[in-house]
């Protein structure tokens, strides 16, 4: 299996303070990889690291199997779209979308073809005559996005390109980056701290956290399978509900509850009692009629509703515990209600109260 | 529908013209205003009367013959000492000096700001830091020092040494104009920029010139004032052949042989000043504009 990008124990430092450390990540070709975190995560400083923005400290980066750890970033095959477009305002359209191409001596025909072709790909080709500031949000980033198009780069590298654009266009640009992504096919690495991009775009996500690679996966198993409790609590909205207490013989106590955890799918054989986190997602418990057929029932006191249209947000005392529960738009619970749900424990995650780790 | 005849104001606020405060606020201006243009109303009166009006000692008043022959003395006639060759040698040698020391201070620092903001090497910090200490030296202490230098390098008397001068001066403060606006131009821009092969002098030409053109008027105005008013260097480091024109004009005014010709010396002033002044009204607007957009940010 060859990769598109390969980065080897890779060391990031600036002066004393170590930003990444040890990091490995092997990308497949024509992937659309996610770096997903919070800001101050690493993630912007690893995808400048790709580019060769930053110089490393150590370890090493191969681009379609060649090493440019210490390559110039125009050489490495890469092109990069950035948050606040970084569009050469006193240029065209065409001459921004071309100015890499002269850089490289391609040939003034060559140039009109590629940019000819980016152009009709993006829908941008009645923009070319102007300057970026006649331009709205959304037609600038699709030129940041052509000038890497016409470099006819193996990897395209994005640092939060759809940030700065409003909600609704956002969502249309999500769309067109995907289609784009099914087009080109080129290997794509794509850094974001909006977990819908993440899940939306990607066929794999690498969730990060203090320069370090949290979980490596496919959406569904980032989603389904988190590997430690920073990324169960991360992605999810609202976030994973989680009730401290013991695993004690395949069940999980929690105050004077007890959960059998018939179904769960546990990563190694439990043997030991251990302190231990459950982490059960808001959309998945389920109540009224469904109730009946799930494992595990018990009756919540209702504290507030937040009705948002296509779903009712529902908070909710188990025990002594706040309970989130996502319910239908429809659904007709007031506060001060007792509300019976019903928890499957093959959907729940558990962790290990001291590692973190998933259990 | 809402009712159009609703009660209280309609149309255009009312203007008060003589309210108190723009009774004060005007007030203040206008006295403020003649107190620096009525020395320049002087000398322009001065200038334009003969010897014999100014005895009458009204000083004030507007010349009753207006005579050009004081400027045309300023300019070619004038005595400092047994040459009679007025101003005009100096302006000559003043021009001589301003456009290399401006075009080479400003190329220079330029690079320079470019290359601390955004190349950022190891120790660019000190040596921004070192370049920036001069600027807070007193020029005084490095008079000699300098004379030494271009006594050894042969340039003592010479134009270009006092070009030399000028350009070094001019490099502290400079620096720091353009680093602080090349810091304001958005990183992504620059890095941009890398991923799309452009080098050093691409980035420096191609993209960040166009950008800096506000900043490139502020730094000439500021040079061009600078090195144009400039007496101190131009009366240590020149020779008499070669004194630049502010030297030229203290030599006329203060030379003591024969009557003082007060309209002379005034014209002789105001021709001195009309370069920096023609820059200003010129270029005013982008002046502002230039100095507001380095200073946002840095």
């Amino acid at each position: 299996m060859s990769y598109s990008v390969e980065i080897k124990k890779l060391d990031l430092a600036f002066g004393a303070v170590k930003v990444l450390q040890g990091l490995d990540l092997n990308i497949n070709e024509g992937e659309f990889l996610v770096l997903l975190g919070s800001s101050g995560c690493g993630k912007s400083t690893l995808l400048n690291c790709i580019a060769g923005l930053l110089e490393i400290t150590n370890g090493q980066i191969f681009i379609k199997g060649e090493n440019v750890t210490w390559a110039e970033p125009s050489e490495r095959g890469i092109g990069m779209v950035f948050q606040s477009y970084a569009l050469y305002p006193q240029m065209t359209v065409k001459g921004n979308l071309s100015f890499g191409l002269k850089n490289a001596k391609v040939p003034k025909a060559e140039i009109e073809k590629r940019v000819a072709r980016a152009a009709e790909i993006l829908q941008i080709g009645p923009l070319l005559d102007r300057k970026p500031g006649a331009l709205s949000g959304g037609q600038r980033q699709r030129v940041a996005i052509g000038r890497a198009l016409v470099r006819d780069v193996d990897v395209f590298l994005f640092d939060e390109p759809l940030s700065n654009l409003d909600a609704k266009l956002r969502v249309d640009l999500r769309v067109e980056l995907k289609r784009l992504h099914n087009q080109l096919q080129n290997t794509m690495i794509y850094v974001t701290h909006d977990q819908v991009e993440a899940m939306t775009l990607a066929d794999r996500i690498a969730v990060m956290k203090g320069g370090a690679i949290m979980q490596l996966g496919t959406p569904d198993e980032i989603y389904n399978r988190p590997r430690n409790l920073y990324v169960a609590d991360f992605i999810g909205s609202p976030s994973m509900n989680f009730l401290e207490g013991h695993l004690e013989g395949g069940s999980f106590k929690v105050d004077d509850m007890i959960m059998p955890m018939t179904g769960y799918d546990f990563a190694a054989p439990q043997t030991a009692d251990r302190p231990a986190v459950i982490g059960i997602r808001p959309e998945h418990v389920v109540t009224g009629e469904l109730v009946r057929n799930a494992p595990l029932r018990y009756s919540v006191d209702v504290d507030l509703v937040e009705p948002m249209g296509s779903d009712t947000l529902v908070y909710a005392k188990l025990g002594q515990h706040l309970f989130r529960i996502r319910m239908d738009g429809q659904a007709t619970v007031k506060a001060g209600e007792t509300l019976e749900v019903g928890i499957d424990p093959s959907r729940a995650s558990l962790f290990d109260k001291a590692t973190e780790d998933r259990l | 529908m809402a009712d159009l005849t609703v009660n209280g104001p309609a149309g255009p606020r009312p203007k008060k013209r003589f309210s108190r405060a723009n009774i004060f606020l005007y007030g203040t201006l206008i006295v403020v205003s003649m107190y620096y243009l009525l020395p320049l109303y002087v000398m322009i009166v001065t200038s334009l009367k003969g010897m014999p009006e100014i005895r009458m000692g009204n000083v004030f008043g507007p010349p009753m013959e207006i005579t050009f022959q004081p400027w045309v003395k300023a300019w070619s006639e004038a005595c400092t000492g047994l040459d009679c060759t007025g101003l005009s040698k100096g302006f000559w040698n003043s021009v001589q000096i301003l456009i290399p020391s401006v075009v080479l201070s400003i190329a220079i620092a330029s690079v320079n700001g470019y290359a601390l903001s955004l190349w950022k090497f190891k120790g660019s910090e000190v040596f921004f830091t070192i370049l920036i200490i001069g600027a807070f030296i007193p020029y005084q202490t490095m008079l000699y020092p300098i004379v030494i230098i271009l006594r050894e390098i042969g340039l003592m008397g010479d134009l270009g040494g006092l070009v030399l001068v000028h350009t070094v001066f001019g490099m502290p403060i400079l620096t720091l104009l353009f680093r602080n606006y090349f810091a304001s131009v958005p990183e992504e821009l620059f890095k941009a920029a890398r991923v799309d092969g452009a080098g050093f002098w691409q980035i420096y030409f191609q993209i960040m010139l166009p950008m800096a053109l506000p900043i490139f008027v502020v730094a000439i105005i500021l040079q061009v004032t600078g090195i144009w008013n400039d007496f101190l260097f131009g009366v240590i480091y020149t020779k008499p052949a070669t004194y630049p024109m502010t030297v030229q004009l203290n030599n006329i005014v203060n030379s003591v042989q024969g009557i003082k010709e007060y309209n002379v010396n005034m014209a002789a002033t105001l021709l001195t000043g009309l370069v920096p002044l023609v820059i200003y009204f010129a270029s005013g607007k982008l002046f502002v504009r230039g100095i507001a957009a380095g200073a946002v940010k840095g």
